[in-house]
């Protein structure tokens, strides 16, 4: 039993089956990653999995607890966070108040009405906060604001927005997209560096081999919107039907 | 039954008024992306130019008439409109009492450059400042533009009526067979009804079929893309400004029978016609032009004494009401696409 | 101090301070002089200043730190004035229960029209505040003419029951709101050598209101409810999946903002006992929208500033008339002094609304951050002066 079980899922859009019938689970405190070419209905699957849509069939646990029909901020409430394809930040704020908010959403819950009380004031938050920060090297950043970061440092602060509210599973949707090699290393690290200093499951959609390979314990490939193989990646590496999926899409 | 089709006829010229506004607006928001306030304004310049015609027609000099004596014995001086001279009395009469329709010749031009002068001038910087800025500034001009109007000819409306020909009213209830007088409606909102079909009709063909509507609907669908086909952008987005800036000038010309002129006209329709773009779904052409006549019917629906005695005061709430029960159960509007204006 | 920072403490002070002085600021030309015209410290319009401040300050509120345009606050105005008017008449004379009772039907008011509103965002929600603000205008106008008294307005009428205050009290004319006694109109007037200054009991008592109105602002701008507020504004979607609820947020701002607006109303009522319907009015609201981004939305001061210089403008510069020009520019010759009358005449007097436009567009253009951004450019520009190595780009300048 794994700490998210996908069982039967398929959702269409129209005409178009996106979701055929999808069966997956991630073990706890693996790095699982999804694979597979384009419009294989990888974004479709995960946002299934944080209630920004809902399958037509099938269920979606996390932990024992379903998760459809819930609203995003519940699924996070639960233990779930989300870092998007292009890093989703408060822009206009600090990049100490963007860590401080998801310090917030930790100990407050989904809605505090706590209008007298300064933000400053907030000793355990302001700690925790720097602590994070620290974690991931932008500490001596705390003061600038977070539209001014560069890409890389946007997603180590995405990264540390999700990672304050330690979450049991982390969901990241082409963490790496769009960026250059050296911004990718950095990411890969970074994401290694968490995985090692706590508890916490992975599951990764990508597009990079590289990042893959050089994580991942286990993959699932990921085709026309079935599962295609699931497996180490030494195995996956050679498989046949892996190529077809990739061969097939390139001669397109 | 009569009664129904009475109130529709009633709510067919404020809604066309309405679809009109509403189509210039959506017009402007779909290709530019802007929201413009200043469109009420635009409306109610439109109905000055009729306003103004009428004034440069009447101009007149003073003649002595040999022909009448006051009570003096001396000869009454007269204005004679310069225009009789030139086309003679009768000829110039009638130009005189069509000039509200004379006015839509005179209007087209003049509205074309003012909406290319505002876009040019102040709209152009604006495309990308947030939706609130675009509201503001806009909004401003509006004030600006309506001062400027209030400036010169006042306070008060001016009357601008309809031709000579125009005036009375058509037995609907004899051609339809019901009691005579029962469905009477004055010619000139027939005329305007039929105005603004057309009005509506040539804008919907021109995007239809030329290619200059061709880029603009591209533009309305994608705007990114087709500033990237190398497509000069920028000049159509001036010309359709322009061009909306006539349809609302237009609905304001022909509207002055129906309403004497007044400088906050505009800011009247305006409200209101963003309440119609809206429930329309913003940035749909066909939603506009629906959501106009949908709600200009209903709120003549509602003015009716059977519908007050029962729910007193809803002629004046019906269409608020309609639009937060059409946003509440359609969030886009009737005819609206997903993701327009949602940040 | 306060829970303050210091910086904010000293805002708060200046702001204390400019409101307890507003009677001499206001009136820096000796009566009789030629520039007395420009006078503001008389009762009325002081009050208008504090009480347009404290609707302004709520509005920022709500459109300031969220991001939430609202075109229908004028509706929670109004609503408080009918129910300070109606307290004055059932209840007593007494112009605190009127204002707390203003304040809490407003709240509720704004909790039932924020609960529809706010499933909807974007010009979506502008709409539909503006449709219910409508409504609310096109009804109270009409059909509600027993609650409110109709197009005339709902004013205190000498044989109104005021169970509180018994019999005693009228003596023949109608009351005048007070405060335990003290009236609210009662001015105590000093005359020094030139100058005249006026102290209005309800000018203190509606200013007093508005550093109380000021300073929760100040502390919600800095709480971590403030904070949720301004994620809002940037990115709901990273909020949401940050496992917040962005609903109860933005209807807990909405309907502070509303008893902001109804405790404005309720004072409105206190000063002068009378509400009408065109308080509910589009244009009012949209008023208010002026006001705050005139003075700078999202920024503390900027909303008073900018209910002070609209207020200013409306009471001061639609008094000058041609005569008052020609009385300005007659050291001129002639012909030049009718040349510049007839260009200024256009833009004073009753052409004051083409000027606030003008300076409307102006500042939208140049100025997105308002006045206290031109405030925030000229102080830099000094401090540039004074000392050559400028702040590091890409600190965030807080907001003032």
């Amino acid at each position: 039993m794994g700490i998210l079980e996908i069982k039967n899922v398929g959702k269409r859009f129209g005409g178009l089956q996106a979701l055929g019938d999808v069966n997956l689970s991630v073990a706890e405190n693996t790095v699982h990653a999804i694979i597979g070419p384009n419009g294989a209905g990888k974004s479709t699957l995960l946002n299934c999995l944080v209630g920004k849509l809902i399958p037509d069939t099938g269920s979606v646990t996390f932990q024992g607890q379903s998760l459809l029909g819930r609203k995003p901020h519940e699924i996070n409430q639960m233990g779930v966070s989300r870092v998007f394809q292009t890093p989703e930040i408060f822009a206009d704020l600090t990049v100490m108040e963007n860590v401080m908010i998801p310090c917030f959403a930790h100990r407050d819950g989904s809605f505090k009405l706590n209008a007298i009380g300064s933000v400053a004031g907030q000793a355990d938050i302001k700690t925790q906060a720097e602590q994070i920060l620290e974690d991931v090297n932008m500490l001596d950043k705390h003061q600038m604001q977070a539209s001014s970061l560069s890409r890389g440092d946007k997603r180590r602060l995405e990264m540390a927005m999700c990672l304050v509210q330690e979450p049991k599973l982390l969901l990241l949707d082409e963490p790496t997209a769009g960026m250059a090699r050296a911004d990718t290393n950095n990411t890969i690290d970074l994401l290694k560096e968490i995985k090692e200093k706590r508890d916490i499951t992975m599951a990764i959609i990508e597009h990079d081999m590289h990042v893959v390979f050089s994580m991942a314990e286990r993959i699932t490939v990921l085709a026309q919107g079935t599962p295609l193989v699931e497996d180490t990646p030494d195995n996956i590496k050679g498989h046949p039907k892996v190529r077809e999926a990739y061969l097939g899409e390139a001669q397109v | 039954m009569d009664a129904i089709i009475l109130q529709i006829l009633n709510g067919l010229d404020k809604g066309s008024a309405y679809a009109l506004i509403a189509l210039g607006l959506t017009l402007i928001f779909g290709t530019l992306g802007v929201v413009n306030f200043a469109h009420g304004a635009l409306f109610m310049i439109g109905a000055f130019c009729a306003v103004t015609l009428q004034r440069i027609l009447t101009l007149s000099h003073v003649v002595i008439d040999d022909t009448k004596k006051d009570f003096l014995g001396n000869p009454l001086k007269v204005e004679v409109p310069y225009i009789y001279d030139w086309f003679g009395q009768e000829t110039g009469a009638a130009i005189i009492d069509w000039a509200v329709p004379l006015a839509i010749i005179f209007a087209i031009p003049v509205m074309i450059i003012i909406g290319m002068v505002m876009e040019r001038g102040l709209i152009k910087h604006f495309y990308k400042r947030p939706h609130a800025d675009q509201i503001l500034v806009t909004f401003g001009l509006a004030i600006v533009l309506q001062e400027i109007i209030k400036a010169y000819y006042g306070a008060n409306p001016i009357p601008a009526p309809a031709p000579e020909a125009f005036k009375g009213s058509y037995d609907f209830g004899a051609l339809l067979g019901f009691d005579a007088n029962t469905i009477i409606y004055p010619y000139w909102r027939l005329v305007y009804f039929a105005f603004a079909a057309v009005v509506i009709a040539a804008v919907f063909a021109f995007l239809q079929f030329t290619t200059f509507g061709m880029v603009v609907r591209a533009g309305m669908a994608d705007r990114e893309t087709v500033g990237l086909l190398g497509i000069d952008i920028d000049k159509r987005f001036t010309m359709m400004f322009g061009l909306a800036a006539a349809v609302a000038g237009l609905a304001g010309v022909m509207y002055t029978p129906i309403n004497a002129p007044n400088y906050h006209m505009g800011m009247d329709f305006l409200v209101i016609s963003f309440v119609v773009v809206v429930v329309g779904g913003m940035g749909s052409l066909p939603g506009a032009v629906l959501a106009g006549f949908v709600l200009g019917i209903l709120e003549s629906f509602a003015s009716m004494r059977e519908v007050i005695e029962f729910l007193p005061g809803i002629n004046q709430v019906v269409i608020y009401l309609a639009a937060i029960i059409i946003l509440l159960t359609r969030p886009r509007g009737l005819l609206g696409r997903k993701g327009v204006m949602e940040d | 101090m306060f829970g303050l920072s210091a910086k904010d403490t000293r805002l708060f002070f200046i702001v204390t301070g400019l409101v307890a002085f507003a009677p001499f600021l206001m009136n820096p030309f000796p009566t009789g002089s030629a520039m007395a015209q420009f006078n503001a410290g008389y009762p009325d319009l002081m009050q208008r200043f504090v009480i347009f401040g404290i609707f302004a300050i709520g509005f920022n509120l709500l459109f300031g730190l969220t991001g939430y345009l609202s075109f229908g606050h004028a509706a929670f105005l109004g609503a408080g004035s009918y129910a300070a008017v109606w307290m004055l008449k059932l209840l007593t004379i007494n112009v605190i229960p009127a204002i707390l009772i203003s304040t809490v039907v407003a709240g509720a008011f704004a909790l039932l029209i924020g609960f529809i509103s706010l499933r909807r965002s974007g010009i979506y929600f502008s709409i539909l505040t503006l449709a219910f603000a409508q409504m609310a205008f096109a009804l109270a106008a009409s059909v509600l003419t027993p609650i409110t008294g109709g197009e005339t307005g709902l004013q205190t009428a000498l044989n109104d029951p005021r169970i509180l205050d018994g019999i005693a009290s009228s003596g023949g004319n109608i009351p005048a709101p007070a405060l335990f006694g003290l009236e609210m109109r009662n001015s105590y007037v000093w005359n020094v050598s030139g100058w005249t200054f006026t102290f209005n009991a309800g000018y203190y008592l509606a200013g007093a209101f508005m550093i109380v109105a000021f300073y929760l602002s100040m502390r919600i701008f800095r709480s971590p409810f403030g904070l949720m507020l301004q994620a809002i504004k940037t990115n709901q979607t990273r909020l949401n999946y940050t496992g917040l609820n962005s609903r109860p947020y933005t209807l807990a701002v909405f309907v502070i903002s509303g008893m902001y607006a109804g405790l404005a109303g309720g004072l409105m009522a206190s000063m002068d006992p009378l509400a009408g319907a065109e308080r509910m009015q589009w244009t009012a609201s949209g008023e208010v929208v002026l006001m705050t981004i005139l003075g700078g939305a999202g920024t503390l001061i900027g909303p008073v500033l900018g209910a002070g210089f609209i207020k200013y403008f409306e009471n001061i510069f639609s008094k000058i008339n041609s005569n008052v020009l020609h009385e300005w520019f007659a050291f001129m010759p002639d012909g030049m002094e009718d040349f510049i009358v007839t260009i200024l005449y256009p833009f004073v007097g009753k052409g004051w609304h083409l000027t606030l436009g003008i300076m409307f567009m102006m500042v939208v253009i140049f100025l997105p951050g308002g006045l206290v951004e031109g405030g925030q450019r000229i102080a830099n520009l000094f401090r540039r002066k004074k000392s050559q190595p400028s702040e590091a780009d890409g600190a965030k300048t807080p907001a003032e």
